[in-house]
Parts: structure tokens; sequence; C-alpha cells
């Protein structure tokens, strides 16, 4: 077999895969968010109109729309800064030369990253029940009132951002972590020198020279909270009041429980655009600051 | 600069203090799990919240397997996975090798074209990828969930950095010997990727493991429920049994736990190539 060709050969299976599974699907899903593609046409192509850019003007007027692209930014505006928070303290934690038994406490705090998210979401509907719930019970202890945490519009949110931090953290935990290791100690060594106190070395020295890995970082956890969709799916099913009904939650039930396919497509199209310009922002914001 | 021995005691007492709370933070939620599992029906449904089972029983696993198809699941789940794995393994390595060490036309501009792809949300192809499926009649199907999977962008890009390191006159040298590029890359090439393919394995094992839309979508009937599907759909019908969606929870659970805990090192490993593209 010529060099050339064997090329080809190699990269061929893997090339026909992705190209047959996930552009086609992609470009083809371009098409049928200009179509009003339904049930009927589903059952016969031939009920099948091309609708322009009729999909989108309808959801730019659906109040559904709206909410869930406001339940997902609140879920990604509040969720990943509270994540990459929690990642960095227990990787600075890890880093600390005063710390035991390290590879035990990073394995530990890794664990949740591992497991099923839907097993683990149904844990957590019945820890944060609110009758018999251990969450409410263990805040009784400091006089505070039962919290219907899953079943009131205002908690249901917060609740899974706390579900979704404890479950990702030790991810970007062990990224951060690399990262940290990475600096170099004499650094921290001329500081001291200098008298600078613990939290100005960390603000002068960790924080710059973190800032590579806490872009990679952001940009990671940004474009996946953004496909926020098991959790409301296990945890709340979008309720209560629609409070977390989530883009791709929206998306789901559009497409695969009523078969508007066309529109759906529209709402996964839109996602996308969104994901873009905030991963784009997130980058330009970070070079701004010399991270890249 | 030297710091008075007692204040840095107490720093280690913070340091330690707070990891071990973090650590009881993460497990708490496993810990729980496990115990509810083994509760008499209905004991965990009371105020206080027992945390131990007072008379610990297998029932709510023996129920899971006799009465909600559990063991099919379970081996739906085993089946999807492991096909999974080996297929990818095969297809990715190939590629990722041929990105790296096989020169052809247009090489480089598709390697970046690839990775331009990943930016795109799977999601986005879901909906024609499901109408693809329904006329290939893959709906309802393991091949439905099977086939996507077979090729990913993560899993070339690894292989690919990772056979980059192989030294171009051995490839050369086998050549000149005569050797076919099938021999070189099953014989020569192979063995020497050998850690990265361990750590793609883990990945991807874990990842179909745990994955939940797509199955969710394209798998319409319950014989052929990967188990996330399972428990999903059981915790809408039985919300009150909560025994036994934790035993059902133990059973999704734990062996991608007990696989993190073997291969933890190459996991992590996979985690931090992964994490520093291009």
């Amino acid at each position: 077999m010529h060099a050339r060709l064997a090329g080809w050969v190699f990269a061929g299976p893997a090339l026909l895969v992705l190209a047959v599974f996930f552009a086609l699907p992609v470009a083809a899903a371009l098409l049928l968010s200009l179509t009003d593609f339904d049930l009927y046409a589903l059952a016969d192509p031939a009920h099948l109109r091309f609708v322009a850019l009729g999909n989108y003007l309808d959801l730019l007027r659906t109040p559904l729309f709206w909410k869930s692209l406001g339940n997902t930014f609140y879920f990604v505006l509040v969720g990943v800064p509270v994540s990459i928070a929690l990642s960095l303290a227990a990787a600075l934690l890890l880093d600390s030369p005063l710390a035991r038994m390290r590879a035990a406490f990073r394995t530990a705090l890794f664990a949740p990253v591992v497991t099923t998210v839907v097993a683990v979401a149904v844990i957590w509907r019945y820890l944060f029940h609110t009758s018999y719930g251990l969450v409410n019970w263990a805040l009784g202890h400091v006089g505070i009132a039962p919290v219907d945490w899953l079943g009131d519009p205002h908690w249901a949110m917060p609740t899974i951002i706390a579900f979704a931090a404890w479950k990702n953290f030790g991810y970007n935990m062990v990224i951060l972590l690399a990262g940290l290791q990475a600096i170099p100690r004499d650094l921290y060594e001329a500081a001291r020198i200098d008298g600078a106190s613990r939290w100005r070395q960390f603000l002068h020295i960790t924080l710059p020279q973190l800032g590579p890995v806490l872009l990679v970082v952001g940009v990671i956890t940004v474009s996946g909270y953004f496909q926020l969709f098991a959790e409301p799916y296990v945890m709340t099913r979008g309720d209560p009041l629609q409070s977390t009904v989530s883009v791709l939650y929206y998306m789901f039930e559009e497409g695969f429980r009523w078969w508007n396919l066309g529109r759906a497509s529209a709402i996964a199209f839109v996602l996308f655009v969104v994901i873009l310009a905030a991963t784009a922002l997130l980058l330009r914001f970070g070079r701004r600051r010399g991270a890249l | 600069m030297s710091r008075p021995v007692g204040e840095t005691r107490w720093r280690a007492a913070g340091v330690n203090a707070a990891l071990l709370a973090l650590a009881a933070l993460s497990l708490a939620p496993l810990a729980w799990m496990l115990s509810v599992s083994f509760m008499p029906r209905g004991e965990a449904a009371q105020f206080p919240p027992p945390l131990l089972p007072s008379a610990p029983t297998l029932d709510n696993y023996r129920e899971l397997f006799a009465r909600t198809g559990m063991a099919r699941h379970f081996a739906n789940s085993l089946l999807v996975a492991t096909a999974i794995t080996g297929l990818s393994l095969l297809v990715n390595t190939m590629a990722g090798y041929a990105f790296a060490k096989l020169r052809f036309r247009g090489r480089e501009r598709l390697f970046q074209l690839l990775l331009a792809a990943l930016v795109v949300p799977a999601q986005v192809a879901m909906l024609p990828l499901f109408l693809l499926m329904k006329q290939l009649g893959l709906v309802d199907s393991y091949w439905g969930v099977i086939l996507p999977a077979m090729a990913s962008v993560f899993g070339i890009f690894l292989v690919r950095q990772y056979a980059r390191s192989i030294p171009d006159e051995l490839v050369e040298a086998a050549r000149i010997d005569g050797a076919g590029e099938l021999r070189i890359f099953f014989r020569i090439v192979l063995p020497l990727l050998r850690p990265v393919l361990a750590t793609l394995a883990v990945f991807t094992f874990m990842a179909s493991w745990n994955d939940f839309m797509w199955p969710l979508i394209v798998l319409t009937g319950q014989e052929h429920y990967t188990l996330p599907v399972a428990i999903a759909s059981l915790s809408r019908e039985h919300v009150m049994d909560v025994e036994l969606m934790m035993a059902g929870a133990v059973v999704t659970v734990a062996p991608v736990l007990a696989l993190f805990l073997l291969l933890q090192r190459h996991y992590i490993h996979g985690l931090l190539l992964g994490s520093v593209k291009g």
C-alpha cells in the first residue's frame, strides 16, 4: 500500500463516521430549522414546507423560549463562577505543602465527577426533599424552617446549581492543580522576602500565573454549562413554574415530545450561536488580560 | 523568613480540616445512597431521616432485579459501552496515527477542520440524526447508540498528540524492510501507543456508560434502555420508593466508580491532555 493512500485508508473510517453522523446532521439541522417539519411531515415528507426564518422569528415571540434562555443564563452566570471558585479553593488546599494524604483527598474530591449524572441527581432529589430530606433536617438544627428546595421557583435553580458545582468541581480542580504545580516556587520565595502577605502573593503571583489555565477552564465550563439538560430532566422536569426549563430541555420537549423538529432545530442553533458568542467573549477578555 | 512554629501548626490544622470537610461533602451523598439502599422499605421516608439502616436488607436489590428488569438494563449498558469502547478505540487510533505520521493530501487542513468542529454542541446534530436513524431502521436498537459514537474528535486528537512522539525512523525502517502499512500499524505502532490507548479506553467507557441524552432519544423501548435512561424513567414511576431508587443508583454508579479507582492514573492523564487543546 502506498503511504499516501495509507493515510486516507487509516483516517477513512473515522472521517466517514464523523461525516455521516455529525457533519451531515449539523448541516441538515440548519436546513431543518428553515422548515416547518412536524408530526405530519414525519409521517409524509410531502407536508414539508420551507418557512425561511419563520421558526426563529416565532421563537422570539414565544415567552417560554425567553424564559428558557433566561434560566440557562442564570445557571451559567451563577453556576460557572461558583464551580470554578470551589475548584480553585480545592486545588489551592491540595497544593498546600501542609496538606496530608493528598492522593486520597484528590481521589475523594474527584469521585463525584465520574458518577452518572442521572443517578446522583436522583440522590440529590431525596437529600433536598422538603419533609424528610437530610438537608432540611440539618438546617432544622440551626433553626432554619424547612425549604421546599425543588418545589419553590426561587430555590429550584439554586439547588440545581449547588448540585452541578458538587458534581463537577473535581474536574477543574485537577486541571487547576496541575497549573498551580507548574508555577515556579522561587516566585513565592522572592515575594516572601519582600514581605508580601499570603493574600498579596495569591493576587499578584498565583492568579496571573494561573491565567491561561483559568481561561481554558472557563471556556470548557461555560460551554458545558450552557448544555444543561439531564439535571432539570431528572430533578424537576422543568418545574416549578418552568423555572428550570433550560434551552436544551425546551429543545428536547419541542423536538421529541411534540415532534416540532423544525422549530427544535432553530432552538439548537440559537444555543450554538449563544455558546459561540460567550466563548469568543471569554477568549477576548482573556487576551486583553494577557492570559494568552 | 521563618514563621513561628505554633502558627504553622494552626495553619496545617486549618488546611487539613478544610480538606476533610470538602471530602466529606463530596462523599456524603454517595455514602447516603449506599446506606439507604440497604434500608427496609419506607425507612428513609421518615422524620428525622435515619442515617443507617435499622436492619440491613438486600430486599431492594432483589426487587430491583426481579421486577424492574435491572439485569437487562445493566447488560444493555455493558454491551453498548463495551462495543463503543472497542470500536472507537480502533477507529480513533488509526485516524490519530494517520494524522500524526502518514502524509496525505489535505491532512493539515482536515485536522484543523476537525478541531473547529469541537465548538459545535453535539445536540445540534441530534434532531436530524434521529431522522437518519429512522431511515436506517436503527431507532430503538443498540446500533443507534453505538454508530454515532464510533469516532470522536477528542479521541483522534489524543492519539495524534501521543503518536507524534514515535520516531519517523522507526516507521521508515520497517517500510524499507518491506513491511506493509497494516503490519507496521499493528506490530510496531500499536504497542508503542499502549499508554494512550489505556487512557482513551477508560475515558470512552465511562463517557458512554454515563451518557444520557442521545440514548434517551434513540432508545424508545424499555428492553433496550441503558442504565441512565432506565433510572430516569424509574425515578418518575417510583418517586416514593427511595430505597429502591437508591439501590438502582448504586448499581449504576458502582461500576464506573470502581473502574475509576482502579485506573485513576490513566483517567487523570487523559483529562489533563484533553484540556490543553491545540
